[in-house]
């Protein structure tokens, strides 16, 4: 696959402020490409840069190998959903998804069954007269989607398109909207705060922080090797440990856990241990897995997300344990002693 | 409507302050009204008394200057409408969309100025401007583009400049409020639908704020129309207002009633034209008021 849109060098400044350093990746034609980052971190300045209104300080934009130096917003092959949809209050379904169309002056006829067909493709048939104001939330989703797919770009922009939605509806949009991207096979640029729906969706996501890029990879190689601790404390839910100096050249945390297992090497300050790579009551013949004992302080439940949390005996060190939810563990209680098992792959250090 | 919602049968507070506004518009506005609907029905007979009659009305039809007045009146107060919208409209997206929001609010109190200084004093102060001693012709006289006064004051183009001045406000204060809630990201989607600057103020940004502008014609217009001042001092003896006429009724041949019929019939005339403004451009009342 070729690469459909390709960033070099992009940075962004605000006066003094640089929202996007110099930030560099291709997307693949065809790709569903996440921009993941907590608010602020210049990811809605990067797509608005994409999408042409906002000017790039220095770097460039190329779609399809084409500089987009100077080129407005209304003659680049993307098209964006807005944050809050941007839905032409005054138009009807109809109207606002004709609206792009209409610009290119294309027949009637032409427009109608393109409108149509658009509809059809976002599940919206026999919504066409409705007042888009009537609508519900994932309806109007929908609407602003086909608005925007129907110009056929080369890109389609999301801008936290769910961010408006409730949980459930949001859980629902997020796979709708994947299967919309693979049947239609537009490529798609997401951002996103939320990692759930850039893991759900995306072939890619790159992970943005103050600016710019720490880490772009898939979201199991992103989840399973981050590369950089931001990563590893922003994706997924990880224990986070302040590392010292140890004697004899083993990992020592702040609070004084011994890890036997896995030596300390170079500059590392910080380990993160994800919940659920801790083994409870491991069989003592795996191999590199670090075996000790933890006391449960409390069990968090929250249906298939539930942990314990427990202290690390002999220390202070607090660690955060999934529990899986079967028979095997109903009868575990709080003050309770457990042997917990960690492969030493699994303990990530930075 | 409140208080037939609530349970209660006796809703003191509710009735306490319906009071002042049933006085208002019970004494202040449908009585005056009554009395005048009346009397504009009443002409004395031969022996003095007053009977009931259409005649008054009927004045109006027959009198070729009454109603050629009128057609005057009303196009030349659309158009001072149509004028006022297209003038300010500029300004009211400027001071919006384009300045920063305290800096608005700054040039909205320059603004208002003309207000707080009353309609005669700007009257007489475009006097001062346009007469042909005024500042502009002794202006352009000593620079020597012309080397006779412009006759300026006392036509129609100087009362149409006084009408617009003393109007044009009110059309900036509601269509700057609906422009305010137009989010800025209609105008970027409308954009990135590749349509063009003209395109996306004749399809996104006019119908936005129709409601702000129909409210803002329909002031203007009530305020031209119904304007005195102006027409007469600015207007001269050519300016022919309709409301001059109703002033001749009343106050030069003493005809109270045919003043009141002349009075209805300007109400009645602007609400009509009101209404098919509303009918064509496809607004509603209730959503301009709002």
């Amino acid at each position: 696959m070729s690469n459909i849109l390709e960033i070099k060098n992009l940075t962004k400044r605000f006066g003094d402020f640089t929202a996007v350093k110099d930030v560099n990746f291709t997307v693949k034609d065809g790709g569903f490409f996440s921009i993941l980052g907590s608010s602020g971190c210049g990811k809605s300045t990067l797509l608005r840069i994409i999408a042409g209104f906002e000017t790039e300080t220095e770097g460039e934009v190329f779609i399809r190998g084409e500089s987009m130096k100077g080129i407005p917003p209304e003659r680049r092959p993307v098209n964006i959903v807005f944050q809050h949809l941007a839905l032409f209050p005054m138009m009807n379904v109809r109207e606002n998804v004709a609206f792009g169309l209409k610009r290119l002056k294309l027949s009637k006829t032409e427009i109608d069954s393109r409108v149509n067909e658009m509809l059809g493709r976002v599940g919206l048939d026999g919504y066409e007269k409705k007042d888009v104001k009537a609508l519900s939330g994932g309806q109007r989703q929908r609407v602003a989607i086909a608005r925007s797919l129907v110009m056929k770009p080369s890109i389609l922009l999301l801008d936290e398109p769910l961010g408006a939605l409730d949980r459930k509806l949001r859980e629902h949009m997020k796979v709708e909207l994947k299967l919309l991207q693979r049947e239609i096979g537009t490529t798609f640029i997401y951002i996103t705060h939320d990692q759930s729906e850039a893991l759900v969706m995306s072939d890619e996501i790159a992970v943005m922080h103050e600016g710019h890029f720490e880490q772009i990879d898939t979201p199991r190689n992103l989840y399973k090797n981050p590369k950089t601790a931001f990563v590893a404390g922003f994706v997924g839910d990880s224990n986070r440990f302040e590392l010292k100096k140890s004697e004899n050249g083993k990992l020592l945390t702040a609070k004084g856990w011994k890890i036997n297992k896995k030596s300390y090497k170079g500059t590392a300050t910080v380990l993160y241990i994800r919940p659920e790579a801790l083994i409870i009551n491991p069989s003592s013949d795996l191999v590199d897995v670090e075996i000790f004992d933890i006391t449960i302080k409390t069990i968090l439940f929250d249906g298939s997300n539930t942990k314990l949390a427990t202290i690390v005996t002999g220390t202070t060190e607090e660690l955060l344990i999934s529990l899986p939810q079967n028979a095997e563990f109903d009868g575990l209680e709080e003050g309770q002693k457990l042997q917990v098992g960690i492969h030493c792959d699994d303990l990530k250090c930075y | 409507m409140q208080a037939t919602n609530t349970k209660k049968p006796f809703n003191i507070t509710f009735y306490l302050l319906i009071i002042p506004v049933l006085l208002w518009l019970v004494f202040l506005i449908v009585l005056p009204h009554l009395d005048l609907l009346i009397s504009s029905f009443k002409i004395e007979n031969n022996n003095g008394d007053m009977v009931f009659s259409f005649d008054n009305y009927l004045a109006f039809f027959k009198e070729k200057i009454y109603w050629l007045t009128f057609v005057k009146t009303a196009s030349y107060a659309i158009s001072v409408t149509v004028l006022a919208f297209v003038i300010t409209f500029p300004i009211a997206f400027y001071l919006t969309k384009v300045i920063p929001k305290k800096n608005a609010a700054f040039f909205i109190l320059l603004l208002l100025i003309p207000l707080w200084v009353g309609e005669l004093v700007t009257v007489y102060g475009w006097m001062v401007l346009l007469g042909d001693n005024g500042i502009i012709n002794h202006a352009l006289m000593t620079i020597g583009i012309i080397d006779k006064p412009i006759n300026m004051l006392y036509t129609n183009f100087s009362m149409i400049l006084g009408l617009l001045y003393m109007s044009m406000l009110f059309m900036v204060v509601p269509v700057m409020s609906t422009l305010e809630s137009l989010d800025d990201s209609l105008i970027e989607a409308a954009s990135d639908l590749g349509a063009s600057k003209w395109t996306i103020f004749r399809t996104i940004i006019i119908p936005y704020s129709m409601p702000g502008i129909v409210s803002g014609a329909i002031i203007v217009f009530m305020l031209v129309i119904g304007d005195y001042l102006a027409p007469n001092i600015l207007g001269g003896k050519s300016s022919l207002w309709f409301t001059e006429q109703i002033y001749n009724k009343f106050l030069t041949t003493f005809n109270w009633n045919e003043g009141a019929a002349f009075g209805f019939l300007l109400l009645m005339l602007s609400s009509g034209i009101i209404w098919l403004a509303l009918k064509l451009s496809g607004q509603k009342l209730d959503k301009v008021g709002s």
